[in-house]
């Protein structure tokens, strides 16, 4: 069983998800759902996974708005109509 | 009160407003801590003060130095405030996609401004001035995102205030852009309150740049991986313009509380929070007044249009 959620993606990545702003996938984890976008765009995966399978440094994943970090990482579950935003981190000040 | 000599022994000792009737949970106290209030009008006149006296003290700035600095406004305007008395040169690298209000400010104050590209955000503008700096190595690059001043001034003057005005305080939140509040804070905290529970509010501004080729441009702020960074935290949230202008209207329509949008940003997790708690008491930072965004129309104009509007605009 497996839940469908929908999946922000940043303009800097939309070139490689084939223009679309966002994607509707299915998962129980945000892990789930961060392999489904990679399996339909191959080209995301070295941008959002690091070699030890780790969301990369410069790339934050939110569900509902709140970073993954503190929540389960990629162990994070995910419900049916929740929403994944993966987001370059970017400076302020 | 005494008479003091300079705007500059105004900055910090910002008071604390209790604002818990916005509280959506009747135990848990929510309340704001002006720093609109101080001179240049945002929390970044501490940081810009305590870079400054640090590179005097130091030697790195000199009489008629010109500095250079990346800033979305309000460090950019503290600096400049402080340049302007002390006679040095500022030159402030500014992302074209700031308010209009901002840039005025910058001029007001006698600063040069150098643009970077809207598109790469500030991001962009940070890799201007990283690359100008290496091409200009006499000007003086303080660099806000790795100065060790930054979260200082914060660990000795904005965390023992809290402190010592809320010494019941639970929970903390800010907005995080240098990560400088949030670091220098948190650290006081935990060697004096360790209890208190660190949240940082971020807005989606990483959704709309373009100028990035891939998310390796993407930008960690050394300040925030030396002061502990996500281990020194407790939770990060986006919050969407819609949220941020909401309670930006509320502080100012049920607390007459005048404030910049990202302070809205901060209210709006600071009232998250407050939901899923059983009690406690949140402090969360007012980090600058609204009148450098009146031009967006964030507190008059239809909200609809102006949460589409906002979007294009660097207001952290
Ligand atoms: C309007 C505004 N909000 C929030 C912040 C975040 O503060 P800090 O740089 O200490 O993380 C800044 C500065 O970056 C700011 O200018």
């Amino acid at each position: 069983m497996s839940n469908t959620v929908n999946v922000r993606i940043p303009t800097v990545l939309r070139p490689m998800a084939g223009g679309n702003s966002s994607v509707e996938l299915a998962g129980e984890t945000v892990g789930d759902v961060v392999s489904a976008l990679v399996g339909v765009y191959p080209g995301l995966q070295e941008n959002l996974v690091d070699d030890n399978g780790s969301v990369r440094k410069f790339v934050n994943v939110y569900v509902n708005d709140e970073d993954i970090r503190f929540l389960d990482k990629l162990d994070t579950t995910v419900a049916d109509g929740d929403e994944v935003a993966i987001l370059p981190a970017v400076a302020g000040g | 009160m005494p008479v003091v000599d300079s705007v500059l022994d105004l900055i910090g000792n910002t008071p604390v407003v209790d604002v818990s009737h916005l509280s959506p949970n009747p135990k848990v106290r929510i309340l704001a801590k002006l720093e609109s209030q101080n001179p240049a009008g945002s929390v970044k006149d501490r940081i810009a003060k305590a870079m400054i006296e640090a590179a005097e003290a130091d030697g790195t700035l000199q009489p008629g130095s010109v500095l250079l600095e990346p800033s979305s406004g309000n460090t950019g305007i503290a600096l400049a405030m402080i340049c302007r008395l002390r006679g040095y040169h500022l030159k402030i690298v500014l992302p074209e996609n700031v308010t209009s209000e901002r840039r005025q400010m910058l001029e007001a104050y006698g600063a040069e401004i150098i643009p970077s590209p809207a598109a790469e955000g500030s991001n962009g503008a940070v890799r201007l001035a990283q690359r100008l700096s290496i091409e200009h190595p006499d000007w003086v690059f303080l660099y806000q995102y790795g100065n060790e001043a930054n979260p200082t001034a914060h660990l000795t003057g904005t965390g023992p205030e809290i402190l010592a005005d809320v010494p019941d305080i639970t929970h903390f939140v800010a907005g995080l852009g240098t990560s400088g509040t949030l670091m220098g804070v948190g650290a006081y905290m935990a060697d004096h309150a360790p209890h208190v529970k660190m949240y940082a509010v971020e807005p989606p501004s990483g959704e709309h740049v373009e100028g990035l080729r891939s998310l390796d441009d993407g930008y960690v702020p050394p300040v925030f991986e030396k002061w502990g960074g996500i281990d020194a935290l407790h939770g990060k949230r986006i919050v969407r313009p819609a949220d941020s202008l909401t309670w930006t209207r509320r502080l100012v329509n049920e607390a007459g509380i005048f404030a910049g949008i990202s302070s809205g940003a901060a209210m709006a997790g600071a009232a998250k929070l407050a939901e899923r708690l059983d009690e406690g008491v949140i402090v969360f930072i007012v980090c600058d007044g609204g009148w450098k965004y009146l031009s967006t129309g964030a507190y008059t104009d239809d909200l609809e249009t102006v949460i589409d509007s906002i979007e294009d605009v660097v207001y952290f």
